[in-house]
């Protein structure tokens, strides 16, 4: 397997913003834990920002940083720019990641989005999110 | 800071011993044992004794010992050995369904060139019964192939008495003893086995060399061509050094064999113990007893073993893992799925597995460092948070 980076070993040994958000103003659990990894992310929204994001992860190293690194990015941000936030970049933010662990940023990107989904049924209004289309395992290899 | 090394089933470090019986091999004693000159007789003399211990080990004579490359090299050389050299009597093969895949995968090949395959299921302790494995018997059947003990879940198979039906049926039987040699007494007689498969570098031997037994009159197709080597079984210029550190670590394997099994057993307790006590929610995975003596394998539920290992690792243990995480597939281990764990217990999985160098003290360090970890990553795990509000709410 290849290497993890120092920056995804940072956040996966002091993970940040570990927790849960009472009265979230937006929740999102995605992924399986028969393929190994579940997000769940928290966010708190004021005046159309992100003040604060927290996350719990049942998952590999990369899951964890990958996790950490996207409320990392998220905290601070508008709807409409949290709502741009890609895999690749939650996966450049960490200097990269193993092939095999690109779909723990899909992941992560698949959580935000998913909270961010909630964020505006619970507002009742219609959901601009659609979600990424790359999804899942890739199964080749034994 | 401690280093533990916990990942014996992996490999295992090369005994001082060996490597000091190996070195002259590399340099002054340099020659090819088909050479008829001084040096090349030199060497052959040296294969010859690395055979003689390596039989002894398992009770074979010299004569049934094929030396080979790898573990894996000598299941396949036993399984497509066998079912080739004997398709005139049928095209039959059983096979358990926790065999490593350098058995599944060989089998595969075989059935692609039209062999029937069975494979038959563990138990909940990954025990294969031995009824089945008659009642899968049928007029075509060439070989059984069933592993000695699991190199994952080291759950120990009742070989003598399956040995006993494939005698009395007249079929072949194969088992790949990797995980077993040098940590259990193994005998082919008691066994009543026609091949053995062993790997050096699992018990205190260099990594490369490897055996097959295969007892005297039974055919067997070669699977390397183009050498006379090995009577003509196996071709390709003997690994001198490594046959004769394979020969060495087998003597030494022989002499200690009470020993190790004394020493490992209350370490593997106490281990299990310990985290046990200090862990909830936790699956120790196959047979209580009979099991290899140096090995844990444990499911910690709301945790995902890549992590543990990653954690554990920054404290200076070395473990396996089950976790679909930790392997090119990203699939879960096919033992754990095959003795009905839960999938998303397997990818909590670690393996501990100990060796003749694991301390008590050791052992502690683990059962120190081990839980505070798994309750860190349970505090981080969505799945430990929706059972506690189970819990609290049944």
């Amino acid at each position: 397997m290849e290497q993890y980076s120092s920056k995804v070993m940072e956040h996966f040994a002091q993970p940040h913003n570990v927790g849960e958000i009472e009265n979230a103003d937006g929740v999102g659990t995605v992924g399986n834990p028969v393929c190994g990894d579940v997000m769940r992310l928290y966010i708190k929204v004021e005046n159309n920002v992100i003040t604060d994001a927290k996350f719990k992860t049942f998952g590999c190293g990369a899951a964890i940083a990958t996790s950490s690194m996207v409320t990392d990015l998220v905290k601070g941000k508008t709807i409409d720019e949290a709502l741009k936030i890609s895999n690749a970049a939650v996966a450049e933010a960490l200097g990269g990641l193993p092939k095999v662990k690109m779909h723990c940023s899909v992941l992560a990107e698949e959580a935000l989005k998913s909270a961010l989904d909630d964020y505006y049924k619970k507002k009742g209004l219609a959901s601009p999110v659609t979600m990424p289309a790359e999804s899942g395992h890739e199964h080749e290899m034994e | 800071m401690r280093k533990v090394y916990l990942d014996h089933a992996a490999t295992t470090p090369v005994h001082p011993e060996v490597v000091e019986a190996m070195l002259p091999y590399f340099t002054a004693k340099f020659g090819n044992p088909s050479n008829l000159h001084d040096m090349g007789r030199e060497a052959k003399n040296a294969v010859e004794d690395a055979r003689g211990k390596t039989a002894a080990l398992i009770g074979a004579r010299p004569e049934e010992i094929f030396f080979t490359s790898s573990g894996t090299e000598s299941n396949n050389f036993a399984v497509k050995g066998l079912a080739h050299a004997n398709s005139q009597k049928g095209n039959h093969i059983i096979v358990s369904q926790v065999e490593h895949f350098s058995v599944l995968h060989p089998v595969k090949s075989l059935e692609k060139a039209g062999f029937k395959v069975t494979q038959i299921a563990p138990d909940k302790q990954g025990i294969i019964d031995p009824e089945a494995v008659a009642k899968a018997i049928t007029k075509e059947t060439v070989l059984v192939s069933i592993m000695h003990s699991n190199n994952e879940i080291g759950t120990l198979q009742p070989i003598a008495e399956i040995g006993a039906i494939t005698k009395a049926k007249g079929v072949l039987f194969h088992t790949d003893a990797v995980a077993s040699v040098g940590w259990v007494p193994v005998d082919v007689q008691a066994l009543g086995v026609d091949a053995l498969s062993l790997s050096g570098h699992q018990f205190y031997g260099p990594k490369g060399a490897a055996a097959l037994f295969v007892r005297k009159g039974v055919r067997i197709k070669p699977q390397i061509e183009g050498g006379v080597q090995e009577d003509g079984r196996r071709g390709g210029t003997e690994d001198v050094p490594g046959i004769v550190g394979l020969g060495k670590a087998a003597e030494i394997a022989a002499a200690e064999m009470p020993r190790r099994g004394s020493y490992l057993l209350p370490l593997r307790d106490k281990l299990l113990q310990g985290l046990q006590e200090k862990i909830s929610d936790l699956i120790v995975n196959g047979h209580p007893t009979r099991r290899l003596p140096h090995n844990v394998n444990v499911s910690f539920l709301f945790v995902e073993g890549e992590s543990m290992l990653l954690f554990l690792n920054m404290a200076g243990i070395y473990v396996s893992s089950g976790s679909a995480c930790t392997s090119r597939s990203l699939k879960s281990s096919h033992v754990l799925s095959c003795i009905g764990t839960d999938a998303a217990a397997a990818n909590g999985t670690l393996l501990m597995t100990l060796g003749m160098g694991t301390s008590a003290e050791d052992v502690d360090y683990v059962i120190e460092k081990l839980p505070p970890i798994v309750q860190r990553l349970r505090e981080m795990s969505p799945l430990y948070e929706d059972m506690i509000k189970n819990r609290k709410t049944t």
